[in-house]
Order: structure tokens, then sequence, then C-alpha cells
């Protein structure tokens, strides 16, 4: 920067500190245009008032923002300090992964965002008052070895001892022993973070991100902040980094993106039928993600279940499907009745009767068309019609067992004869479900069961339930319909063709270069004449 | 001789310090001599407090003899009732300011309880939050005129935070045991007392003048009355809370 330069800049920054009128007016011009802004895109949620009552506001968990009291969860202050202007604007630019809140960075202009955010600052005097010193604390930079196996054993060791298991669970599936009794400040019930799901952290999934939170606490949420054990040498800024690296190892290295299709290898020798034969480390998973069910009456905003990761084999005469899908409870479990007492409470109902907590079990469904269709026509993914049935494998948690039927939409569903059940087992560890559902790939019934064949696109979807957040019947998560493929076995032409390709390539090359030299070895001038007489 | 001399030495350091202290204190209008004493009585059934099933915490639970309950409510056995918040609401001289104690209010997080279960605390005087058991506690202050904090304390230790505004009561909790919580009142003044084992209350040193005196309970909700006291007058003020 050159010295004018950087005078000038002096001279603005000193000016910017005088409250002269000029800037009064300006300010004054920014929340006039970000009430606009505000009422036409945030007052739904957010409530007019700000006061995060808006008319949708009571169909989410988490709850919308409440302006009025200046608590962010996303800063760069000390627990209980307001947040910078940089805080809130990353909020409405990045959006708030895992909720209701969306990215606004290419939806609305630098200058939209700008006087948004001076709005929305009006609705909280916290943000007037002078005596408020918003700072930011001062993070150091990332230690190096992230990902050696010492710096994880750190991690763990302070996860362990610094108590975010009690909490986020011994896994960091979010299922620890004070896990059902959270609450938000306003007595919502709140999830702790499944910690195997950063693309879903708030306030970002990187581990910087993470050892911020850790030194900020989540405000208005039982999260709270490390700081102070810093502070009195409980431990070392370079530790609570290790915390942060550690539960940044727990998630995959990039968030899983959605394919279309599920590859099931053909594989020689057994099926394997347990969630945790060995077998299933060498295939891929493919994550597909659930959402709420809000078509059919009573909806269901609020999903337990926020995604499913399958992987799938055959053998000659038989598929297996292996679900996992991460859940913080063995439903039914009577730890969590109070707080699905409380989601229920929480989260408006459009059903005709209250429903009240109950023992429900966790449940999945895998949905098949009865037949494999011959072009794009799908049965309706929302479990079939009355005249267009699906078929479906159904597992529940209590009787645990699996049973196969024929869904004619939601709330109808009717279980084929003996013996049509797929094979099914199933285990429960640190808040996560493992399911294999086998069946043979034909079978007699080829009117109602669907006939697996391979090289086939088989369109799937996927249906879950967590017993413990209320959720039965219509209360569900869903997913679009998605395609299973069984891989052909590999013919031999396959690793064949490849070699005679290359031989006759080879040969023909040389075919070439001989017949090229031996013309050229008749003579130059012959080929300039040539060239002449063209 | 020589031990009388250094008893002679600390009674001159008291006497010291106290005239210190006397010297220091704000204008006449915010302090007196008055007093207003009471009791807060509780008629109707007593309630009984929910138990509080401590097996994940055994360093907690191995600090009781019988099964440890909320204390919600707790009915004296002279029938009167403990943890009021009585402090004076209005009526001091607007110009009136108290200064505020060097000397912090001290809670406790011990058998996973909080000592005390309802505090007073004045702005800006220090509220030191120990951790006695040594296992992990937060603590969740959730002022509405305050600004809230959220602070773990996973070791025995101890954290300071102040306040900046008035407020009764703001609410402590531990999100790590939903049973803790504790109710803290902020006042510009230290005209105020909790009732304890027998259910009494004395607020002293209030300079002449007419108040509206509230008592705050956590179930019962508040209660008001109005005073007028003169000189070195003591006035006895009762209240009565009611089963629910």
């Amino acid at each position: 920067m050159t010295a004018p330069c950087r005078f000038g800049l002096a001279v603005l920054l000193t000016l910017a500190r005088f409250p002269f009128p000029v800037s009064r007016v300006l300010t004054a011009q920014d929340t006039t245009k970000g009430k606009a802004v505000y009422v036409k895109w945030c007052a739904g949620c957010h409530g007019d008032g700000g006061a995060g009552d808006g008319p949708a506001a009571s169909h989410m968990l988490p709850r919308p923002r409440d302006f009025t009291g200046a608590i962010y969860k996303i800063r760069t202050t000390a627990s209980g300090q307001l947040p910078t202007d940089q805080d809130v604007l990353r909020s409405i630019d990045e959006g708030l992964p895992g909720t209701a809140m969306p990215a606004w960075k290419d939806r609305l202009s630098e200058r939209e965002r700008r006087d948004v955010l001076a709005y929305l600052k009006t609705f909280s005097a916290f943000f007037q008052d002078t005596s408020q010193h918003i700072v930011p604390l001062t993070f150091s930079k990332e230690p190096g070895g992230a990902r050696s196996a010492a710096a994880l054993q750190v991690g763990r060791q302070f996860y362990d001892s610094i108590g975010c298991w009690k909490c986020h669970g011994k896994a960091g599936r979010g299922d620890g022993p004070s896990a059902p009794t959270l609450k938000t400040d306003p007595g919502e019930p709140i999830f702790a973070a499944d910690l195997h799901e950063n693309w879903r952290f708030r306030g970002g999934a990187g581990t910087a991100d993470i050892y911020r939170r850790l030194r900020t606490g989540l405000d208005g949420t039982p999260m709270p902040s490390f700081s102070d054990l810093i502070d009195q040498k409980f431990l070392t800024d370079e530790q609570l980094w290790r915390v942060a690296q550690y539960v940044r190892s727990l998630s995959p290295e990039r968030a899983p993106e959605v394919r279309d299709v599920i590859h099931a290898p053909r594989i020689l020798g057994g099926l394997p039928r347990s969630p945790d034969d060995s077998a299933w480390a060498r295939v891929e998973a493919y994550w597909f993600p659930l959402v709420g069910q809000v078509i059919r009456k009573p909806r269901w905003f609020a999903p337990g279940v926020a995604g499913v990761w399958v992987q799938a084999v055959h053998t000659r005469d038989s598929l297996a499907l292996r679900l996992e899908w991460d859940d913080r409870s063995e439903s039914p479990d009577t730890a969590w009745l109070a707080f699905e007492g409380r989601v229920l409470d929480h989260l408006a109902s459009d059903d005709s009767v209250a429903t009240r907590a109950d023992l429900w079990p966790d449940q999945i469904a895998v949905q098949f068309p009865r037949s494999i269709p011959a072009g794009m026509e799908r049965p309706y993914f929302l479990m079939g019609t009355p005249t267009d049935p699906v078929y479906q494998w159904r597992w529940t948690s209590t009787p645990r067992q699996a049973a196969a039927g024929l869904a004619r939409g939601v709330g109808r569903f009717e279980v084929l004869g003996a013996g049509s059940a797929p094979g099914a087992e199933a285990r429960f560890a640190d808040g996560q479900w493992g399911l294999v559902l086998t069946r043979a790939l034909a079978t007699a019934d080829t009117a109602n069961e669907l006939q697996f064949e391979a090289g086939r696109a088989i369109p799937v979807a996927f249906f879950a339930w967590d017993g413990s957040n209320g959720e039965h019947d219509t209360r569900m998560a869903v997913s679009a319909w998605y395609f299973l493929a069984l891989d052909q076995p590999t013919p031999p032409r396959v690793y064949l063709s490849p070699v005679v390709a290359m031989a006759v390539t080879l040969g023909l090359g040389m075919l070439v270069a001989t017949r090229a030299r031996r013309r050229a070895g008749a003579g130059g001038a012959g080929g300039a004449g040539g060239r002449r007489r063209a | 001789m020589r031990k009388l001399g250094s008893i002679a030495a600390v009674a001159a350091a008291v006497l010291v310090v106290a005239l210190a202290a006397w010297t220091r204190q704000p204008a006449a209008d915010g302090q007196g001599a008055a007093t207003v004493t009471g009791k807060v009585k509780f008629t109707g059934a007593k309630p009984t407090n929910p138990p509080i099933d401590m097996s994940e915490e055994p360093k907690c639970k191995a600090k009781y003899t019988t099964t440890p309950t909320q204390e919600t409510v707790v009915v004296n056995p002279n029938g009167t009732l403990a943890n009021v918040f009585v402090y004076v609401k209005s009526g001091l001289p607007a110009s009136a300011k108290y200064e505020t104690p060097k000397t912090g209010v001290l809670i406790d997080q011990d058998g996973c309880h909080y000592r005390p279960h309802v505090l007073g605390i004045m702005v800006g005087q220090p509220l030191e939050i120990k951790n006695s058991d040594g296992i992990l506690h937060n603590i969740k202050a959730k002022g509405v005129k305050n600004r809230p904090f959220n602070i773990s304390q996973p070791t025995t230790m101890t954290s300071t935070r102040t306040f900046s505004a008035p407020e009764v009561m703001v609410p402590l909790e531990c999100n790590v045991h939903g049973w803790m919580q504790a109710y803290l009142g902020v006042l510009p003044h230290p005209f105020y007392a909790i009732t304890g084992v027998d259910g009494s209350f004395t607020i002293k040193g209030l300079p002449p003048g007419t108040y509206t005196i509230e008592a705050w309970h956590e179930k019962y909700g508040t209660q008001t009355a109005t005073v007028t006291v003169a000189g070195t007058e003591s006035k006895t003020q009762d209240f009565t809370f009611a089963a629910k």
C-alpha cells in the first residue's frame, strides 16, 4: 500500500468513527431498505417483529432465530457476547446446514444482505447498548499433524476428559446419556450434533470451524464454551485443536455426493448376511438423504434420520442390501419419552387427534416396483397408489423382524404370504443401526414380488422412522426414487478384447511404418516431385 | 506482652479498615438504618419434589445417603418457605448509587446440586462459579436483560462472571444434569435477602421511605407489599404462599 493510499484509509477510518449526521442518514436508509428485504424474504420464518415466530416457524425444529434476544449460535466472540457483523453475515451468506435456513449469497445482492443485517440488529436493544464491546476472540492457527494417529489419540483423550461424550456419545453420534434431556433456552428439544455428519454442522464443516465452536460455544443451546479451560490450564490451546481434529476425523473426507445408481457387484462365495461381515468393507457405500414427509397429512417436518448409507452385493441367485443409518436411540427407549413429548408439543400438527408421546419402534422400509419397468414410468414414490402398488420390505426394531408386502399408498400395507419376508439381521451400536436384508433374486410369486435381474436399472426408494422422535405412520423420513443395478458378471471377452485390440493396433502401425520407410527409401526427389505435381 | 501488642495492632487495623469503609459510604440518601424483616409462610399441602436418578454420576450419588430430590419447593419444619428471594423492588431514591462489593458471591456445584439454590448479587459483583464435584458440569446463565453465557467446567475449577443489568431472576442451569437449576437475582442495590431454614428474612440499612417489597418464588411466583419505614425503625412484613 502506498503512503497516500494509507493516509486516505486512515482518514476514512477516523471519519467512520464519528457519528456525524451523514452516516446516521445512511444507516436509516439501510434499515429501511433492509426492512423491505426482511419482510419479503425473512419474515415468513422469523416473524414480522423478529421474534422467530413467523407463520412457518411452528413447523420447524430447530426454530428460526429469535432476533429480539440477540443470542446467536455461530459467532467468533466469547460466550455471552454479541456476534460481530461478519458473524451474522456469514450465517446469512452460507445459511445453516441441516436446518431450514438457506444460503442467501446467491439470492440477494451484497447490499441487500448488509441492509437486512442492519435491520435485524434493530430488533434487539443490545446492539444499541454502547457498553457491549463486540470483540472477536483471538484464534490460533491449526497445529500440523492433523491426521497423524498421535494427534487423533490426543484428541480422543480430551474428547473423553472434557466430557464431549456426555451429550455427543462415545462414538460421536449424538447419543450420549444427557442427549435426551437437551433443550434450547426457550425450552425446545434439541439434538446433540451427530459428529459423523459434518456437512450438517451449522457453523461449517472444517476443523477450524469446529475449533471455533469449541471456543465460543453455541449460545442459546446446551453447547458450552471451552475457553475457560485454556485460561485455567486444564488443557492447552493445541490440545483443544486436537479435539477439533478428532471430531473432524469422524466424518468422511468430503460430504457424500448423492449418486443415482447403487452398483451391486457380483461376489463369489456366500452372501454376507450379518451387518458386521467383513465382506462389506470391500463394497462401495452410497448415501441417500432423507427428508420429512410433507405431502400426506399428518405431515412431518422434523425427521430424526438424516439419511441412509446403502451397500449391495449379489450372488448367482441372491441379493443382500446393507443399510446403515444414524439414530440416537434404540427405540423404544423410555429415556427418550420426555424428549419425544417435547418434540410433539413444539411441532404444529395437522392431525385431527393430538398425538401423545409413546414407545414407538424404529423402522426402515426399502421400496421397489412390483416388476422392473420397461421405460421411465415408475409407481408413485410415496408408497404407490391403490391401483399401482409398490413392493416393500419393512423392518421394525420391536418386534425385531422384517416383512414383505404391497403398499397401496401411505397407511395401506398388505403383508404377503408366508415365506415372503426377506432375511434380516440387525445390530444397534453407539447410535447407529446396521441392517442386512437378503432375498433370492427370483421367487415364485412373480405377480407381487419383484424379480431381480442383473444388468437392469431397478428403481429403489427408502423410508425411515425414528420412534423416539415420535415417528410412526405418516410421520417419517422419505427419499426420492433411485436405482439399484446388479452388475453382470464380467464376461471373458472384456479381458481379451483390449489385448486383441492392442495387438491389431500394433500390427497395423508397424505395417504403415514399414511401408513408409520403404517409400522413403525409393527416393526423396520422387516425393518432392509429387508435391510439385499437385 | 508481645501477644497483647499484636492484638492491639489487629484491632487498630480493623478500626482503620472500618473507618475507611465508613468514610467511603456514598451519599446519605442511599443509606439508612431502617429494617424490614418478616417470615414467608406456606399454607396448603406440601408438594413432593421429584427424586433425582444420579446413577449416571456415581461421584455425586456417593454424596447422599437417601435419594436426592429437586429443590423446587422447600417447606421448612416450622411451616415456612425457604428459597424465597425478598428484595426492594422500588422506592429507593433515584439518585442513590451503591458501591459494588469486591467480594464475590459463590455458587458451588456439589453433589450435582447448586449450592445455594437461590442467590442474590449486585450488578458488577463477581459471581464465582465453583465446581467441587470434579466431574463435567456446564453452567448456563439464561438472562434476558443480561447477556446469557454457557461455560464448560469438566474438572474442579472456579470461573468468574459478572452481570451488567438488574434482573430478577436469571435462571442458571446445567445441561449435563437436567435437574440442576438455580436462580440468581441481580440488583443495583444491596437490599435483598433469601429465606433459609427458618423462613425469615431481614433487609437492613434502608433509608427512610416507602418501599415496594417483592417476594419471589420459583414455583409460586411473586407477591408484593408496601412498607414505610422511618429512621432506625424496624417493620415486620410477612408473606404467605399457598400450595397450588
